[in-house]
């Protein structure tokens, strides 16, 4: 796990000066005070997610126990089992939000290049205006939008489609994602394209051989959050998906918590949500240093 | 002049094919909706059937809708709650985690990790956590004999939004603590030097220093956790489904449910236009605070 923010502070250095030993006593003491509230605050910050996982693994029963035990006597698959056999099988709810989050990760990704490419290289009338009329979308919460959203997409004859609901996540994505990769244009010297002019390149060929391969952060950037995006989102999904076969993993996961009144399958919900939480977890670790770029990119814009 | 960006008409052209794409979508798919919303505020638009224009008759309903007020003033009064309780604990943290000792990227990911969580996944996680039968905070209170009986979190309104703020500050804090950090170490450090030498401790130093100087990023981190609250849906509609007795109701969760439990899309759309407007407001208000430097 490295230092996610690029701008780190030298660690305070060591005073030169011979210090007394009671000041040395007493940094010792700041130290483990620091220590141990820290990392008391880190397992606080842990533990939901740890406490979830391990409950999962519990067998279904032990799962149930009320009041819940703090330790399972042993570990089991079952809640996965069951969890394979809920609704339409939890391998259908999987393969629908991966396929939402897949299209929308590449349309976000192919839109936003070409899109960022345009703002960023060509001077044609509008531009400036086009660009702004994009990135106000942002000011809109798209929740605001979503009675025509659903008119729409009826009228298209995309409703409860994944590629309708991919669609409306990837514009939902857009502004931002623009915004990212013109950023990411711009910080290529101009030198490097005017060799390829020269050497007589298209725009085409110059944005996929030469350009792509140095905005790659800011692409990788772009489809994280398009991710996370799509795969976490629930309003959306809940109104413009009705048919249950093509519920996504967070829709599912509320009819499994909500549908049988008063006999919730504590096990199987914690099982859900680890499958959940588990691909976000893992892409944030691997690429933290993208996300919290995108993050403090879109915020101090 | 380069030679790329000199008027060449023809190759600067091309600019339009490569923009044309998003812009499609984003015509399409929001700009369109956005005018269609203003449009259907004015009509009785059922979900199935014809609409029908009604004028401002939506907007005369909205204004003696006694639910939606009591939903308006809910999502004022939690965004109230939650932004200084997120805004403090963010700022703390931040404190904690700004300087480069050992073991800080352990605790800056372990604080942040709950952000990349769905907060449909965090709230189901947390209703779990918050049950009075298989929850492990009343089995905690029960074993340490600090109550008697188990303790139903979401079932009563003050205790629902209570349970709900915790979440939130678990899934939302560690957002607030980046902006924050950032913020925090662009402060130049011959400042912190300077103070050390006029011996001034690390409090005032917290206080004649790094607060001032951060203005700026307090604005941002405040409005930005605004905004947010101000659309919260999932965590209400997750653990307390708006009960009890629709007492925490948000806005947008009104919207949803007129639109489509009630199906008055046109209904819903009115609202929508209200909650649109304020969301502009906010955005407004947060590109005056931030325009120009206040340090």
């Amino acid at each position: 796990m490295t230092n996610f923010v690029p701008i780190a502070l030298e660690a305070p250095a060591l005073s030169v000066e011979i210090a007394s030993s009671s000041k040395v006593l007493k940094q010792r003491l700041v130290d483990t005070a620091y220590y141990v509230i820290a990392t008391v605050l880190a397992l606080m910050f842990l533990f939901p997610i740890f406490w979830s996982c391990m409950t999962a693994l519990e067998t279904s029963s032990e799962a149930m126990a009320s009041p819940p035990h703090y330790w399972p006597s042993r570990f089991s698959l079952e809640n996965f089992a069951n969890l394979a056999h809920y609704g339409q099988g939890i391998g259908q709810y999987l393969w629908n939000s991966t396929a939402v989050a897949l299209m929308t990760v590449s349309a976000t990704a192919v839109l936003s290049t070409l899109g960022g490419y345009g703002f960023s290289r060509f001077r044609f009338p509008g531009r400036n205006l086009i660009f702004m009329l994009i990135l106000s979308t942002l000011m809109i919460p798209f929740q605001s939008i979503l009675n025509p959203l659903f008119i729409l997409l009826r009228a298209m004859h995309l409703q409860d489609t994944k590629v309708g609901l991919a669609l409306v996540y990837t514009t939902f994505q857009l502004p931002f994602s623009v915004f990212m990769m013109r950023n990411a244009f711009d910080a290529v010297p101009r030198e490097i394209e005017e060799a390829a002019v020269l050497d007589g390149c298209r725009p085409l060929t110059m944005l996929r051989l030469v350009m792509l391969p140095l905005v790659g952060p800011g692409l990788v950037t772009v489809c994280l959050f398009a991710f996370f995006g799509s795969w976490n989102e629930l309003l959306a999904a809940l109104i413009l998906i009705s048919d249950a076969r093509q519920f996504t993993l967070p829709v599912m996961l509320l009819n499994a918590q909500s549908g049988q009144l008063g006999a919730v399958n504590w096990g199987l919900m914690q099982a859900g949500i680890t499958l959940s939480i588990l691909p976000c977890a893992a892409l944030f670790l691997l690429l933290q240093r993208y996300y919290i770029h995108g993050l403090v990119a879109g915020a101090v814009k | 002049m380069t030679l790329l960006t000199r008027p060449v008409p023809a190759r600067q052209l091309a600019g339009y094919w490569f923009i044309l794409p998003c812009l499609t979508v984003t015509t399409l798919f929001f700009i369109v909706p956005l005018f269609m919303t203003i449009w259907m505020s004015f009509n009785h638009w059922p979900l199935l059937g014809h609409p029908e224009f009604s004028g401002l008759s939506n907007y005369v309903d909205l204004l003696q809708d006694s639910s939606f007020w009591a939903s308006l003033w809910f999502t004022v009064k939690y965004t109230l709650v939650v932004t200084p309780a997120i805004f403090i604990l963010a700022f703390a943290l931040a404190l904690l985690v700004h300087r480069s000792v050992g073991f800080v990227g352990f605790f800056r990911t372990a604080y942040f990790l709950p952000v990349v969580i769905g907060m449909t996944a965090a709230s189901l996680l947390w209703t779990w956590m918050f049950n009075d039968q298989v929850g492990i905070f009343s089995a905690i209170l029960m074993d340490l004999h600090l109550i008697d009986e188990p303790i139903q979190w979401l079932a009563e309104t003050n205790s629902a939004l209570g349970s709900i703020v915790v979440m939130v500050l678990w899934k939302a804090t560690g957002f607030t603590m980046v902006i924050l950090l950032v913020g925090m170490q662009a402060i130049p450090e011959d400042l912190y030097e300077a103070a050390n030498l006029d011996g001034a401790g690390r409090v005032q130093q917290i206080r004649y220093i790094t607060i001032p100087m951060m203005r700026r990023t307090f604005a941002l981190a405040l409005i930005m956790s605004v905004i947010g609250s101000f659309l919260a849906f999932e965590q209400f509609y997750v653990m307390t489904r708006g009960g009890p007795f629709n007492s925490t109701i948000t806005v947008v969760h009104w919207i949803y449910r007129a639109s489509f439990t009630y199906f008055k899309l046109g209904y819903g759309a009115a609202m929508s236009v209200v909650l649109l407007l304020i969301l502009v407001a906010l955005s407004v208000l947060q590109m005056y605070l931030l325009r120009e430097d206040n340090d």
